[in-house]
């Protein structure tokens, strides 16, 4: 508790400093670290025309997308004011990720593991990234002026206690974490047919191969994860296209890694792709419209796909059923899976709440059945509320845009938009503490909030973080930055997020624990 | 032997019997409504939109159609019967022009071909029937001589009627050689599991719209037949009938005649008609056969022994049965704990892990077989296709030798297990093995390939051995690279004789290594002269342009025709990944630890040879462009599927096990690969 502190202590430190210098520092090669830090990525390249320039973003999504004022606005990443990365997307097993910028290349930054720090001792290691963490992160994010703010609910102290511990080392040589450099080559994906990029998937159980949404078609490049070039060919991307299916702004995929969703706001048609083979089966319902928001249960048994009407799906991933949802005001903006693929947490445009939606355990006995209960339940109301602070009143709270549960099920982040009428409200980045079981809990934690103007645009956690959870956020100025959560994991204590989902979602069938095989 | 096969044929009937009974009724269900729209559409009127429903209304119940019906009902079950007679899960693809030719005056494919001519011959006469007017009957009141003298009434052929006979005939005809081409036989397992219902309403549109075009295609073409061949047939029914062309009309085989608005509307008609009809009875049938199959994992009777999904992957069913179990084991592995579990229990008294011992064992065949496929391909294509023909002493003794080889492999066949597949990389790697290394290590496990002695694909391995030693022995043109003729890319020619030889040597199984060998020597002459005339043949035709358009082999197809059967394999894969990585936590008994390391090995094998099957000079890497049609042609991709999901099994078992996967015993070789595997390098 002391460490945790201590650490308290140093974010209010960090922040007057920052405020001091006044935001952007110059970058050096070392920024680019992974793990900790953060990514300014208007500064990586003078070529790229990636400044957070509103009238050029709105231009071109105009040219691109004909009258299509609706696609435009459920790409996910032009849903702010303005926005230098159309996207973000964590390899599920390996410390690398891609983002989409706004000119359509993509990015892909690896942090290479060393085998020095491989071996080296777990202490050493700590240091390191604690020492990273103290110089970095803190820099450009800054808790919020009321560190014990939960809108319309008891207040909690949620930053004293949302840091317990620094994570112990893991079991095991925990690989996923010695983030200690970032390695040289930084590929650079563009292609004739990467037009308007949504979304961007790694596909699960594989070393290296990105599915993006384009206007036309979803490219799936295949990158050699060894290769030192920086600028693979077109020809290491499959082009999967389908008459009738475009603009491609959702993904994703079967956590299997056998299949990819695709699905299009303007086609009713959702595609099952097997890739390697480049089939597909269309999967077809009548009335709502498209889908704009695709979310796979991480144990791989459900979907969530959202339309662009008031209504939304639950698909069962087996014999590929529906259920219907039918919301009161608007669309389904976003929704996350707990790591089981029990819970369902969703928002609606229009409504400033969380619902959750759980589903039966499932097994493969109920063939075709989505297994919903009757209704869903409100879980956490998000209106917006006013906190004194240090430099003033801020007014926080409002409609969610978009969502992240970590791997582990224990923090759960959210872009929260204020209203657009009241001057004061800001979008800020709310973080809660959630588990799952025995009974559903949500509890604020804590609050994000980026440089003076920057508004968050893209959440997603790293999904194999073995001390706690990493938080990564895309801010509207084009830094992405990671925030890292130390906590010890209550449903897997010592063995928190797994590589895999598979195992993730066994384990937790199962208590037995004990390793196979005694480590040589 | 006798009993065995007709356990199979039981239980290939319980599968696939009721199947087949409920497609057939669905298609002859749907009959009344392709006939009540054929019906309203034939006689379609926009002027008179009002007379026009209340007429078809009418033209329903009439006698006509509902005798049409129910002949187009016996159309229906007759096409049925086809489709489940030649259906097949893997398909024959032909590796050249000369063996599509084969194949289409194969005696089984002209039956297939004159029945569906006959079959498309009654479609249209009912067609004809129920579009009434001037197609309804063959002989019609002449109009010259009605105004001569009303007493008698001349008959005259009528033109139209015979027109979309023919016509009809000539469709069936062609969707029966379409059928051949497009593989249409080839039943594609559907790559997401969905009830029976929405996969037929998700293919209805396309099969609609595919045979409306294809019908126009096929018009086209039976005027253009018509307008050569069509006095043929005219001639023909008028000197057997007694009946003469009407003089007052044109002749259809002139263009005044064949452009008749009309009457290609109607053939048109016909021609979508007899498609769809014949269409539905085939997707239903498809629909029906591939749709997942429970077998239980542990018979809860003893009556149900044979069903369950251990002993059946272990015999040697019809490939339907085990192409239906393998989809059921990935299907189990995926999504139920319960089957799991009975896969990884322990038989009650004894306390062996035999399910779990016959499922890995099957599947590790499997892989086993296409390694060695594979290897065998890829060293005909690393010696460029050239087959190595040995001498008679030569063949004589590796023909011994392997003899030796299968009885010391039967006497230590429980012994064989795991310990000799660490000889595997090594003989990937090098092709010039000691034959003794060879024979002891265990090759030719491969029971249920196509040339199913184990004898046979050690010997085929140590003929390709040979090949570089004795490569000057042969003629000179072999060596050339240059056109080839009967060489597939797995050595056709050493295959065919090898076969021979394997089933001459499977009828007297091993009783003595000598006698065996002598008589082994016996064929090798013959064998020896006939591929010397071969060789001399083919140097000869090769010159010929005509000729090599036949034989020139496809390489493509050839590569398609190795992975025709890779759908097994990927599941197989899948199934026993998935498998792996659950017992993780749900394997109470630890009995999945013991085949570990037989699986890495067989596995990181096996993709090391994919690997370098995608490295060949002629394989593309990237799966070609498929047209979103009726046709499925998914076994064209295959290969690259087994690739992707041989990556993912590994990466299965890898992220599952983590760190434990370096107390598993493997070669050192391996353990660098799944090091990499471990890094997500791969």
């Amino acid at each position: 508790m002391s460490q945790c502190m201590a650490r308290c202590g140093n974010v209010w430190a960090a922040q007057r400093d920052c405020r001091r210098r006044g935001g952007r520092s110059p970058v050096d090669e070392k920024r680019l670290a992974l793990g900790v830090g953060s990514v300014p990525v208007g500064l990586l390249s003078p070529r790229l025309p990636v400044s957070p320039f509103v009238p050029l973003q709105r231009g071109h999504d105009r040219r691109v997308l004909p009258g299509c004022g609706l696609v435009s606005s459920l790409q996910r990443g032009s849903a702010g004011a303005g926005c230098s990365i159309r996207a973000f997307a964590w390899h599920p097993h390996t410390s690398k990720f891609a983002v989409a910028l706004l000119d359509d290349s993509i990015r892909v930054y690896n942090s290479s593991r060393s085998p020095r720090s491989l071996r080296g001792s777990p202490q050493a290691d700590k240091a390191l990234l604690k020492r990273r963490l103290s110089q970095r992160i803190l820099k450009c994010c800054r808790l919020s002026p009321s560190p014990a703010a939960s809108p319309g609910r008891t207040s909690v102290p949620a930053a004293a206690r949302s840091c317990p511990v620094t994570a112990g080392p893991g079991p095991q040589g925990a690989p996923g974490t010695a983030l200690t450099q970032t390695s040289a080559t930084v590929p650079i994906l563009k292609h004739r047919l990467q037009r308007s990029v949504a979304a961007l998937a790694w596909k699960p159980l594989c070393a290296s191969i990105l599915a993006v949404a384009c206007q036309s078609c979803v490219l799936v490049w295949h990158l050699d994860p060894t290769s030192l070039s920086t600028r693979p060919s077109s020809g290491c991307a499959q082009v999967l296209a389908h008459p009738g299916h475009s603009p491609v702004t959702s993904l994703a995929w079967a956590p299997s890694g056998e299949m990819l969703l695709s699905a299009s706001p303007v086609d009713t048609a959702m595609l099952v792709w097997d890739v390697s083979t480049e089939n597909c089966v269309p999967l077809q319902w009548f009335g709502g419209g498209g889908v704009t928001y695709l979310a796979w249960s991480p144990d791989g048994s459900r979907v969530l796909a959202a339309t662009p009407s008031a209504v939304f799906r639950v698909w069962e991933a087996q014999m590929w059923t529906c259920e219907r949802w039918p919301t009161i005001k608007g669309r389904c903006q976003t929704g996350c899976w707990s790591p089981d693929g029990s819970r369902l947490l969703f928002t609606v445009q229009g409504e400033s709440v969380i619902y959750s939606l759980s589903f039966s355990e499932y097994s493969g006995e109920l063939q075709g059945q989505v297994g919903g209960s009757k209704t869903a339940s409100i879980v956490a109301d998000l209106s917006e509320t006013g906190f004194e602070t240090l430099y003033g009143e801020e007014r926080i709270g409002g409609e969610v845009h978009s969502m992240a549960w970590d791997p582990s099920g224990e923090r759960l982040a959210a872009v929260i938009r204020g209203s657009p009428e009241a001057a004061e409200s800001r979008t800020i980045v709310a973080v809660f503490r959630t588990r799952n079981s025995p009974v559903f809990e949500l509890l604020p934690c804590g609050f994000l909030q980026g440089e003076p103007g920057a508004q968050p645009q893209l959440l997603a956690f790293h999904p194999c973080f073995k001390k706690g959870a990493l938080l990564t956020v895309c801010w509207s100025t084009g830094r992405i930055s990671h925030v890292p959560f130390f906590f010890v994991s209550a449903q897997f204590p010592g063995l928190s997020p797994r590589h895999s989902p598979v195992a993730a979602l066994s384990s937790s069938a199962s208590v037995r624990e004990q390793p196979l095989f005694s480590e040589l | 032997m006798r009993a065995g096969g007709d356990e199979q044929r039981v239980l290939l009937r319980q599968v696939l019997g009721w199947r087949v009974a409920a497609s057939v009724a669905w298609s002859v269900l749907l009959l009344p409504l392709c006939t009540a729209a054929f019906i309203s559409i034939s006689s379609i009127d926009l002027l008179h939109p009002i007379q026009w429903i209340s007429n078809s209304f009418n033209d329903w119940y009439t006698s006509y159609a509902i005798f049409c019906m129910l002949l187009l009902s016996v159309v229906i079950l007759i096409i049925s019967i086809f489709n489940v007679e030649f259906y097949a899960v893997v398909p024959s693809i032909p590796c050249s022009r000369l063996a599509l030719l084969g194949k289409i005056i194969h005696p089984r494919q002209v039956i297939h071909s004159a029945v569906h001519a006959i079959m498309g011959m009654l479609v249209a006469w009912c067609a004809a029937v129920m579009t009434k007017g001037k197609f309804q009957f063959l002989a019609v009141p002449c109009t010259a001589s009605e105004s001569l003298d009303g007493a008698v009434q001349h008959m005259c052929l009528n033109e139209y009627h015979l027109f979309l006979l023919l016509s009809g005939a000539f469709m069936g005809y062609s969707y029966s050689l379409l059928y051949l081409v497009n593989n249409m036989n080839y039943l594609p397992f559907p790559i997401i599991q969905q009830y029976k219902y929405l996969r037929f309403r998700r293919s209805l549109p396309a099969l609609v719209k595919h045979s409306c075009v294809e019908s126009l295609y096929l018009v086209r073409n039976v005027c253009v037949a018509y307008y050569f061949f069509g006095y043929i047939p005219r001639a023909w029914i008028s000197a057997t009938t007694d009946l003469h062309a009407d003089s007052k009309l044109h002749p259809l085989d002139t263009l005044t005649g064949l452009l008749d608005l009309s009457l290609l509307y109607h053939t048109w008609l016909c021609g979508i008609f007899l498609l769809i009809t014949w269409h539905i009875a085939w997707l239903l049938f498809k629909i029906y056969a591939t749709e997942a199959h429970h077998f239980p994992v542990q018979p809860t009777f003893t009556e149900e022994t044979d069903q369950c999904l251990p002993k059946i992957l272990n015999s040697n069913p019809p490939l339907i049965i085990k192409f239906l179990a393998l989809q059921d084991l990935m299907l189990l592995s995926q999504y139920s704990p319960v089957r799991r579990q009975e896969v990884f229990s322990l038989s009650q008294p004894g306390g062996h892990p035999h399910n779990w011992t016959a499922i890995s064992k099957e599947c590790l065949n499997l892989f086993r077989d296409l390694t060695q496929k594979l290897i065998m391909q890829q060293e005909a294509a690393a010696t460029n296709g050239r087959v190595k023909q040995p001498s008679a002493g030569e063949l004589g003794r590796s023909l011994i030798s392997s003899e030796a080889a299968v009885s010391e492999e039967m006497s230590f066949q429980a012994q064989k297990s795991n310990v000799s597949r660490a000889h595997m990389p090594s003989l990937v790697k090098s092709s010039l093995l000691p034959l003794k290394t060879l024979s002891t290590s265990d090759l030719g496990s491969s029971f249920g390939s196509p040339f199913s002695s184990p004898a046979l694909n050690r010997q085929a391995g140590i003929l390709d051995l040979n090949s570089p030693w004795h490569g000057s022995v042969q003629s000179p043109h072999v060596m050339r690279r240059g056109p080839k003729l009967w060489t597939s890319s797995s050595g056709w020619v050493s295959f065919v004789d090898l076969q021979m030889n394997g089933s001459h040597q499977e009828s007297f199984p091993v009783i003595s290594v000598a006698r065996v060998g002598n008589e082994a020597i016996q064929p090798s002459f013959i064998y020896t002269w006939l591929q010397n005339k071969q060789e001399q043949v083919r140097s000869f035709l090769s010159k010929r342009v005509l000729i090599m358009y036949f034989f020139s082999k496809h390489p493509e197809a050839s590569i398609q025709a190795i992975f025709s059967d890779t759908q097994m394999h990927i599941w197989a894969l899948e199934g026993l990944s998935r498998l792996v990585a659950a017992s993780f936590t749900e394997d109470r008994f630890g009995v999945v630890q013991t085949t570990l390391p037989a699986i890495l090995n067989t596995l990181l094998t096996l993709q090391e040879v994919v690997d370098k099957h995608f490295k060949l000079p002629h394989a593309s890497s990237k799966p070609p462009r498929t047209s979103g049609s009726l046709m499925d042609t998914s076994y064209k991709t295959l290969r690259f599927a087994l690739r992707a999901s041989l990556k993912t099994a590994i990466y299965r078992i890898t992220t599952t096990f983590g760190e434990h996967l370096n107390a598993v015993q493997v070669s050192a070789e391996h353990k660098k690969r799944l090091q990499q595997f471990l890094e997500f390098k791969e």
